[in-house]
């Protein structure tokens, strides 16, 4: 659904909004970036910490950080966009810290998903939540 | 009026008269007609460090009528708990008498009759008189101000917020923080801060949108009662998403909620004995914020207008809510020893204008600030036979008054008015001056558009405004109450998710279902967005209201309200 020029002029920020699961197509999308980055290896949890606006101020660049001690890689996707993929960060073994900044794209209310890839092979998951909203009528 | 479908029908018992809060006490006196400034002041002065808290004063200069809301759903985990209390059980719940000035200043039944018993409240005269009084106790009392100060007012929009930076800082306010004030501009607001203001501008959730630096001091030291005192400002977090960020363009804000706790740390660690976080939020966000980050003694809370008699405690963190528009003052006294709180003391202090005595000082700089206003803010425009409210989660009568004048003025088939917590009352028999309607219109995008928008893209707003207000989640609800709506009815239900919950959406005009493929011409005013064109939303009530003369609301039925 996009809203139309001029029904964006009434209240808000003209994001388009995507208040809708990501469709089966999408979801297939997403299995298989997951699957050619883990090759198929189970995702645990812990270890791994995205930081993500709860509403994004811009849906056309909202800033996300990711961070994995130890990590070899980290995979970025964001589940509600036509391209799920964002990006993966990759760690050389001089790495300072294994975390990365960077400005997406959401097409609309959707969770943003790190998968980190550790130095022993294994891999863990973290989702965030990220709300972009028409706005306006402000308390 | 809204019809809420499961409605509890809600006993007239007399509420028990042995409250063990402070606040009972003047509650009994009330009814007993011996309502005195010296008994609203009374406090045994306790501990070593005392904070009075004043927020969302709107600019209102002069006392005005305020009716608490009626309609103030909770959702997720803060259903059935405060501020989520209206009413008679509110009264239950902390023992206040019916009829009493207490049921008048913090419940909304039979608001018209009790105002006539007890009058206005608020003006800043009064509030510097309160304050002069706490101070009289402590001298070296800390004066926080929870922002939303410098909008709302006919004079504070002529002047750019002049008007109320004056009495501010004749009031001898020691920090701030802020949400409307940005609706001003960034270059006014730098303006303000680098050359008028006396006192800090805190905000530690404000960072440089492009280097995501911080913008502000996050937080000031003060000395006081012979400890360390850490006053943490967190501004109003969806600024941009909910008011214009084309006017502010290189902030961002958001929650922050690991900024928060680094602040804290940080207080902590330059020698902190007392951390106060003076938010902006809103109560559930702040209910939210004090679990998850360790380490604060008090929040001031802001932003929901919420008055709460008695402080919310949620871990070690005490919660005070202290209203809205100059209605009252909070003190609260800690005891400090040992780097540690060790007792809170607290009194929600009600402004009535005509039992405490204005402070000459303060009521001649208003005085002074509003002369060269004084004949275009008295002018009567019409009068009211309705109670004109604007505060509740969904349309009061102000706003059916606005929502009428826009269908009638721009010949609209349905009209828009945003879900703001601002704007002061009016009881039946009042004239309507000019004032009157600055104090529920005066921002600075007031511009009344007229679109055309599908049934579909009408049926995305609601859903959209109405996620704001109940998504389950604090952190997720941006912004203000239900946008108001004339010319159409609908059904919502709380409970459900985004998308689910607004059905039934009728055109009164017609009494016909919304077509999701029409086209309906649409008025409303407040859009965020830039280059909005249209007169400026109080011309147009004010042509409405003097065609009118006399105003009368009648009952609204046309939002029905399920899943409370």
């Amino acid at each position: 659904m996009e809203l139309t020029r001029r029904g964006a002029l009434a209240l808000g920020a003209g994001a388009a909004l995507s208040l809708v699961l990501p469709a089966a197509s999408a979801r297939a999308a997403i299995e298989d970036s997951i699957a050619n980055f883990t090759g198929g290896a189970d995702i645990g949890e812990g270890g791994i910490t995205l930081t993500t606006p709860e509403i994004a101020e811009n849906g056309n660049t909202v800033p996300i950080s990711v961070a994995a001690p130890g990590a070899v890689a980290i995979m970025v996707l964001a589940s509600g966009n036509p391209n799920p993929d964002v990006g993966i960060f990759r760690f050389g073994p001089l790495a300072a810290n294994q975390a990365a900044s960077t400005r997406i794209r959401l097409n609309g209310t959707q969770d943003v998903i790190a998968i980190a890839e550790m130095a022993d092979g294994s891999f863990v998951q973290v989702a965030n939540n990220v709300k972009v909203t028409i706005g306006g009528c402000g308390g | 009026m809204i019809s809420r479908r499961d409605f509890l029908q809600v006993g007239m018992a007399a509420a028990a008269l042995y409250g063990t809060s402070g606040f009972g006490k003047w509650g009994r006196l009330a009814a007993q007609q011996q309502l005195t400034q010296d008994e609203l002041l009374q406090f045994d002065t306790t501990g070593n460090l005392t904070l009075i808290h004043v927020t969302d004063i709107h600019a209102q200069l002069k006392p005005v009528w305020f009716r608490e809301p009626e309609w103030n759903i909770g959702v997720g985990e803060a259903e059935g708990l405060v501020p989520h209390i209206t009413g008679a059980d509110f009264r239950r719940l902390y023992g206040i008498e019916d009829g009493s000035a207490a049921h008048y200043a913090l419940s909304y039944n039979d608001f018209a009759a009790l105002a006539g018993s007890y009058g206005k409240v608020g003006g800043l005269d009064r509030v510097a008189t309160v304050i002069n009084a706490i101070r009289a106790d402590r001298p070296d009392a800390l004066l926080l101000d929870g922002g939303d100060t410098w909008q709302g007012s006919l004079t504070a929009l002529r002047t750019n917020g002049q008007d109320m930076v004056n009495a501010m800082n004749l009031l001898g306010v020691d920090a701030m923080t802020a949400h409307w004030e940005f609706t001003l501009g960034i270059d006014r607001v730098t303006e303000i801060i680098e050359n008028e203001l006396n006192f800090p501008f805190l905000g530690a959730n404000i960072f440089d949108a492009e280097w995501d630096e911080p913008v502000y001091e996050p937080y000031s030291m003060f000395e006081r009662g012979g400890t360390q005192v850490a006053v943490i400002g967190q501004a109003f977090p969806y600024m941009p998403i909910a008011n214009p960020g084309w006017m502010f363009p290189g902030l961002s804000f958001g929650i922050r909620e690991e900024r928060m706790a680094e602040v804290v740390a940080e207080a902590r660690g330059a020698g902190a004995e007392v951390v106060v976080v003076l938010s902006h939020n809103g109560f559930d966000v702040d209910r939210k914020m004090a679990r998850n980050v360790p380490g604060i003694d008090v929040i001031l809370t802001g932003h929901t207008h919420d008055a709460l008699p008695e402080p919310v405690l949620v871990g070690q963190t005490h919660l005070i809510a202290s209203g809205s528009h100059g209605k009252f003052v909070s003190r609260i006294d800690l005891d400090v020893a040992d780097g540690a709180v060790r007792e809170v003391k607290h009194k929600l202090i009600p402004v009535f204008s005509d039992v405490i005595a204005p402070d000459p000082e303060m009521a001649a700089l208003i005085e002074a600030e509003r002369a060269p206003y004084e004949a275009e803010l008295t002018e009567v425009i019409g009068q009211t036979e309705s109670t004109l409210f604007r505060r509740g989660n969904f349309n009061g009568t102000w706003d059916d008054l606005i929502c009428d004048a826009l269908l009638s003025e721009r010949e609209a088939e349905i009209a828009l008015s945003p879900g703001f917590r601002w704007g002061a009352s009016l009881i039946p028999g009042a004239d309507i001056t000019r004032e009157d309607i600055y104090n529920a219109t005066a921002m600075s995008y007031p511009n009344a558009y007229r679109i055309e928008m599908t049934g579909e893209m009408l049926h995305i707003v609601l859903e959209d405004v109405a996620d704001n207000l109940f998504n389950p989640d604090p952190y997720f609800q941006q912004g203000g109450d239900m946008v108001r709506v004339g010319g159409l009815g609908y059904r919502i239900d709380i409970g459900k998710p985004q998308g689910e919950r607004i059905t039934n959406m009728t055109l009164l005009a017609t009494g016909e279902p919304l077509d999701a493929a029409r086209s309906y011409v649409i008025a409303g005013w407040a859009s965020v967005n830039e280059g909005t064109e249209g007169p400026p939303i109080w011309d147009v009530v004010e042509s409405h209201v003097r065609k009118l003369g006399t105003v009368t609301v009648e009952p609204n039925t046309s939002v029905e309200v399920v899943g409370v």
